[in-house]
C-alpha cells in the first residue's frame, strides 16, 4: 500500500529527505520503521532501534503498533522541543 | 476550542495584551487571567558552555499536526479545569536572545483554575507538540536535546509521558 512518510528536524536533516511516497508492504508503523532501517546507511543509523524515535500517524502522536492504511501519513521525529 | 480559543503558529512576534484583550472579548465573567510567555536565551543548553553563547535559535514545527496537536490540548483544558477560554501562539522560524517564543493565555472566574489550566498547557505542549529548536552557536548548530523534566511535569497530571526517554 501507500503511504506518505515525514521526517523532521534532525532526522531530516541525517536523512538528507523530508519525506517521500512508498509503496510498502508494511502493516504497521513498526514494519514500516524496520523497512526504512533495512535500507542501510543513514536510515539504518536515525531510525535505529534504541535511539529515541517518535511517531505520529495522520498527524497524531502514534505508537509503533499502529496499523498502517492505504494513503496513510506516517512522521518520523526526535523526541519534540518546543515550547 | 470555544468561541474564543485560539492557536496560532507564526513567525511574527505576539503582543501580549492583544492578545489577552480578544481571549476576554468583553466577558464580564473573567475575574482572572493568566499568561506565561516563554522566550529565547542566550545560554546553550551544553552546561560545559564550550561552544559560548546562543546567537540564533530555528524552531521548526509540522505544520498540520501542530495546530491540531494543540487544539486538543485546549479541549483538554477545558474538561479538566474551570476556564472560560485559552490561547496558544507559538512562533517558529530563527529567533534571537530575548524574543518571544510561546504565549499560554487563560481566562476563568477566579484565579485557581486559571493558574492550573495555563500550567498544564504549558507541560503538555513541552511535551506532544511537534516543534525541534536548533540552537546556533559561534563554533555551529545544535539540535536542543528534550528533557526527561518535562516528562516528568507532564506526568504530574496524570498523562503519562515518554517524550525525552529513548
Amino acid at each position: 500500500m501507500k503511504v506518505h512518510i515525514k521526517y523532521f528536524a534532525s532526522i531530516r536533516e541525517a536523512l538528507a529527505c523530508g519525506g517521500e511516497t512508498l509503496d510498502t508492504s508494511a502493516s504497521t508503523v513498526a514494519a514500516l520503521r524496520d523497512a526504512l532501517i533495512a535500507r542501510g546507511g543513514a536510515y539504518a543509523e536515525s531510525l535505529a532501534r534504541g535511539r529515541a524515535v517518535r511517531v505520529a500517524l495522520n498527524q497524531t502522536l502514534s505508537d509503533e503498533a499502529a496499523a498502517l492504511e492505504e494513503g496513510a501519513e506516517v512522521a518520523f521525529f526526535p523526541p519534540v522541543t518546543g515550547g | 476550542m470555544k468561541e474564543n480559543d485560539r492557536v496560532s503558529i507564526q513567525a511574527q512576534d505576539f503582543n501580549v495584551a492583544e492578545e489577552i484583550a480578544a481571549l476576554r472579548a468583553g466577558d464580564h465573567r473573567v475575574g482572572a487571567v493568566c499568561s506565561f510567555i516563554g522566550t529565547v536565551r542566550d545560554r546553550n543548553q551544553n552546561s560545559a558552555d564550550p561552544t559560548g553563547p546562543v546567537q540564533s535559535m530555528e524552531l521548526e514545527h509540522y505544520p498540520g499536526m501542530t495546530e491540531k496537536a494543540i487544539e486538543a490540548m485546549i479541549d483538554e483544558a477545558h474538561r479538566r479545569f474551570d476556564i472560560f477560554g485559552a490561547r496558544v501562539i507559538h512562533r517558529i522560524g530563527v529567533l534571537q536572545p530575548a524574543d518571544q517564543i510561546v504565549l499560554v493565555a487563560v481566562t476563568s472566574a477566579h484565579r485557581g483554575e486559571s493558574f492550573k489550566a495555563c500550567e498544564f498547557l504549558m507541560d503538555y505542549l513541552k511535551t506532544q507538540a511537534p516543534f525541534w529548536k536548533k540552537e546556533q552557536t559561534a563554533v555551529g548548530a545544535q539540535w536542543v536535546d528534550a528533557r526527561v523534566s518535562d516528562d516528568e511535569a507532564l506526568a504530574k497530571w496524570g498523562i503519562p509521558a515518554s517524550n525525552a526517554v529513548v
